[in-house]
């Protein structure tokens, strides 16, 4: 799981593909990921320790309190998939012992390692001071740590974030996440940094939190406009870049949800649809929910399929993987640990399924989609596992058509092209054929005219 | 009873997956309610004190044809979920009142929500664990989350559950556990008398028998396996794990013994022996059974570990308590837990060179011959080098 940033055009294809086309938000925030990796590469050098942490239910205010640069290596993992990098460091790190059945995130960051701890950037990233495991969601990010724990020997600290299993945060849950930030977290980031912890700092962050979050979720909802002016899955990891890595909590987030949000307001007023990497798109024909994380190895090939069928994610359960802030939560600077707590509690993998059903359900309904699609992901079966049957009740319910697909993260063997786009033309056929059965149903039934 | 007798009757257990013995123990007086539970463990004494049956469900083995199991299942997820699901769509399951699905992976977890969409009218809770083993941490969490267990099951059954009921529960799993030990320490010391392709089956009746009855069936396979004059053979003493989840067909467990090894220590059961010594009968139950949880238990690859030093301790010390050769990583295909974490325990195997083989399987693995001959030749490099 985890969140995109750049796309960066594919190397060693024959034909090379035109420049993907970009808003003026889109190299912000390239610059502020570039910029995180520069911190990164520079930080022993700037005599700064630095944390490693998961993108679900991390903790960026409270890291930046004790001064730590910070590495996330979901994105880490994904942008060398998007680099065309992590093939070469997935096989490395089976050949080193990693099972072929388990997640290629964590086999692209041990081969990152293996091949030399260079970042998807070119610039080595450094061994981390401390590991703040936030077990949030998603079993994998236990073992991970443990791994790069073994390898590097550094400290680690867990967050053990107990998963919403009937469906509802309660106070036991809520206590059991505080005191872990209390009497572990905060205690083991002070030892670590040398910094006092200064809770005063942490509001005047989560204030920024709180603006930026306004606006992100101002940026995902516009697309419930008709034509969308974003597309909800394949643009929203450009969105959801900064807030959900190393700047939710900075002024530099606040800007850029600010800059986008006049660019959206902009596009609205123009009635203009999404910018995609190939251009303007080209008039939205189908408006989709999507459920799962995108292939990243093959990011721009993937998004074009959809371009070139005219269709437009409207709504996408992975932009809520690192928060969710469409049903009212925010940052609380009144209430910070509790906040803080409320948060990684809140992640969309830390939903029970029923809870994911309703969501999805809801996302058709308020975006007025024509229907859903998964992207089932081998490496993840805090996503996967189960997901056909939020297929069938989604269509139960809805009475929405629902496509399943197949692909990987970062590991480029697990995609097929030629597969995805024949299960996607069908579906977009579907969804025609059920246009036209319904709008004929609709004039068998029309009353005549009164006049 | 006679060995085989004995030995006949856990294998009757393990083939019914219609639960036969879990109908008969609810039909022997109204109004007895079961409860399933799955991998890794949960507290059964919760359950037993409500005064009902605690359920092992630990899928379809390989005796049960998944069809509509498979449709909700992409390929490159274990089997365990799938054969599960299979057995509750297909009715197997009905005579349970309730699932349990404690934290052990993801798949687990997600088939606890599954569970509550496809079975409504069923109890289903998912059961969270510590992964904080500070008693004013996690264990204020998990005392809390028995005690949601305790009401919940109290609702079920029309009765609260008191501490004394806890208390006489603890102390009937005490004596399963002390049953359960003195199994394992018999067959690690004699492992030709006790072989694992039996000792399986007789933990495996502890899924479905009252804890009561199921200490006896362990004294009683105890007495008669010691009765028995067994040949010994020269075969390698080996600890096998990784498979605490989707368990290996009982073929795996027979070929790996036939082609020279003599298993010493497993996981396969974890359960039944996660609490390490007796839960003390005085004081709070819950905060006893939580102390127990968090300072005196197993350790598995679902279960956090603390310290770098930690990792790969428990099994290094079942290696020696048990005087292991060397050891067999046997997972089951997609088991994220045991495939992640078992490059640590081979690195830590390594630096004490230590041998050991790996090897994955799924519940309804049919071909043995690979795996007889990987096993044959891991039994031979042992005896090799041991000679050398």
């Amino acid at each position: 799981m985890s969140t995109p940033i750049q796309i960066v055009p594919g190397t060693g294809t024959a034909k090379k593909p035109p420049p993907a086309q970009k808003e003026d938000s889109m190299l912000l925030q390239k610059d502020l990921i570039n910029g995180n990796y520069h911190e990164l590469a520079t930080a022993r050098e700037m005599n700064r320790k630095v944390s490693a942490t998961f993108v679900p239910g991390n903790l960026n205010e409270l890291l930046m309190c004790f001064d730590f640069a910070r590495s996330l290596p979901e994105t880490n993992a994904l942008q060398n998939g998007m680099r065309k990098k992590s093939g070469k460091m997935i096989m490395d790190a089976e050949r080193d012992g990693h099972s072929e059945d388990v997640c290629t995130y964590v086999k692209a960051d041990l081969g990152m390692m293996l091949q030399g701890q260079v970042g998807p950037t070119g610039e080595p990233l450094p061994t981390p001071d401390v590991l703040l495991l936030s077990y949030t969601g998603c079993f994998t990010f236990m073992k991970w740590f443990e791994l790069i724990r073994q390898k590097y020997d550094c400290e680690t600290v867990m967050l053990h974030v107990p998963y919403q299993g009937d469906g509802k945060i309660s106070k036991n849950m809520r206590d059991y996440v505080l005191k872990q930030l209390k009497e572990n977290v905060i205690p083991t980031l002070e030892k670590v940094s040398g910094v006092k912890f200064d809770i005063d700092r942490l509001r005047q962050y989560m204030k920024e939190s709180a603006k930026a979050e306004e606006d992100l979720v101002w940026t995902l909802q516009s697309a419930k406009h008709k034509p969308s002016p974003i597309d909800g899955y394949f643009g929203a990891v450009y969105y959801i870049g900064p807030i959900f890595t190393a700047f939710r909590g900075t002024p530099e987030a606040t800007k850029f949800y600010s800059v986008l949000r006049k660019e959206i307001e902009q596009r609205i007023r123009e009635g203009k649809g999404p910018v995609t990497p190939e251009g303007e798109h080209p008039g939205e024909k189908y408006r989709l929910v999507v459920e799962g994380p995108p292939n990243w190895t093959s990011f721009r090939e993937f998004w074009k399929m959809f371009y070139d069928e005219g269709a437009v994610v409207v709504a996408s359960t992975y932009a809520k993987v690192g928060g969710v802030y469409d049903f009212g939560f925010r940052h609380d600077p009144d209430h910070p640990l509790e906040s803080l707590a409320e948060y990684c509690l809140g992640c969309y993998t830390n939903l029970n399924f029923p809870q994911r059903i309703d969501m999805i359900c809801k996302y058709l309904d308020e975006y007025q989609a024509d229907g859903l699609l998964i992207n089932s992901i081998k490496s993840c079966n805090s996503f996967s596992a189960g997901q056909l049957l939020i297929l069938r009740e989604v269509e139960k319910r809805t009475g929405k058509p629902a496509a399943f697909i197949e692909s990987d993260l970062v590991d480029p063997r697990y995609f097929s092209a030629a597969n995805i786009k024949n299960r996607l033309e069908s579906y977009f056929q579907m969804i025609k054929q059920k246009r036209a059965a319904s709008t004929a149903a609709q004039s068998a039934v029309q009353p005549p005219a009164m006049h | 009873m006679k060995l085989t007798d004995i030995v006949a009757r856990c294998e009757q257990l393990f083939e019914d997956l219609q639960l036969n013995a879990v109908k008969e123990w609810k039909a022997a007086q109204p109004g007895r309610k079961a409860i399933g539970y799955m991998p890794i463990y949960v507290p059964r004494e919760i359950i037993h004190a409500a005064g009902m049956l605690p359920v092992g469900i630990f899928g379809g083995g390989d005796q049960l044809e998944v069809i509509q199991g498979d449709a909700y299942y992409q390929s490159y997820i274990c089997r365990i979920p799938r054969s599960t699901l299979e057995l509750g769509l297909t009715g197997r399951l009905d005579v349970l009142d309730g699932m349990l699905f404690p934290s052990i992976c993801d798949v687990i977890r997600n088939l606890s929500g599954m569970w509550q969409i496809m079975f409504k009218d069923k109890y289903v809770k998912y059961f969270d664990l510590p992964q904080n083993y500070v008693d004013a941490i996690g264990g204020e969490f998990y005392v809390h989350e028995m005690q949601q267990l305790r009401e919940d099951l109290g609702r079920l059954a029309g009765k609260e559950i008191t501490d004394e009921q806890l208390r006489a529960s603890i102390a009937v799993y005490n004596e399963n556990r002390k049953a359960v030990r003195e199994l394992y320490a018999y067959r690690a010391e004699q492992p030709w008398q006790a072989p694992t392709s039996e000792l399986y089956l007789v933990l495996r009746a502890g899924c479905v028998l009252p804890p009561e009855e199921h200490t006896q069936l362990v004294r009683a396979y105890l007495a008669a396996a010691r009765a028995e004059t067994r040949p010994r053979r020269d075969n390698a003493r080996v600890v096998i794990t990784g498979s605490f989840c989707e368990q290996p067909p009982l073929s795996l467990i027979k070929s790996i013994e036939m082609s020279g090894c003599y298993v010493v220590d497993d996981d396969f059961q974890l359960i039944q022996s996660w609490l390490l010594d007796e839960v003390p009968l005085a004081g709070d139950p819950l905060e006893e059974l939580s102390k127990a949880f968090l300072h005196r238990s197993t350790s598995t690859s679902s279960k956090y570990d603390e310290m770098k030093e930690d990792k790969g301790k428990f099994l290094l010390r079942q290696i020696r308590e048990r005087g292991a050769e060397g050891v067999i990583f046997a997972a089951a295909s997609f088991c994220d837990p045991a495939l992640l974490e078992r490059p640590m325990l081979q690195g830590i195997l390594a630096q004490h060179k230590i041998p050991y083989t790996a090897f994955k399987y799924s519940e309804n693995t049919g071909q043995m011959a690979p795996i007889r001959e990987q096993a044959g030749t891991f039994a031979d490099s042992i005896k090799l080098w041991s000679a050398a």
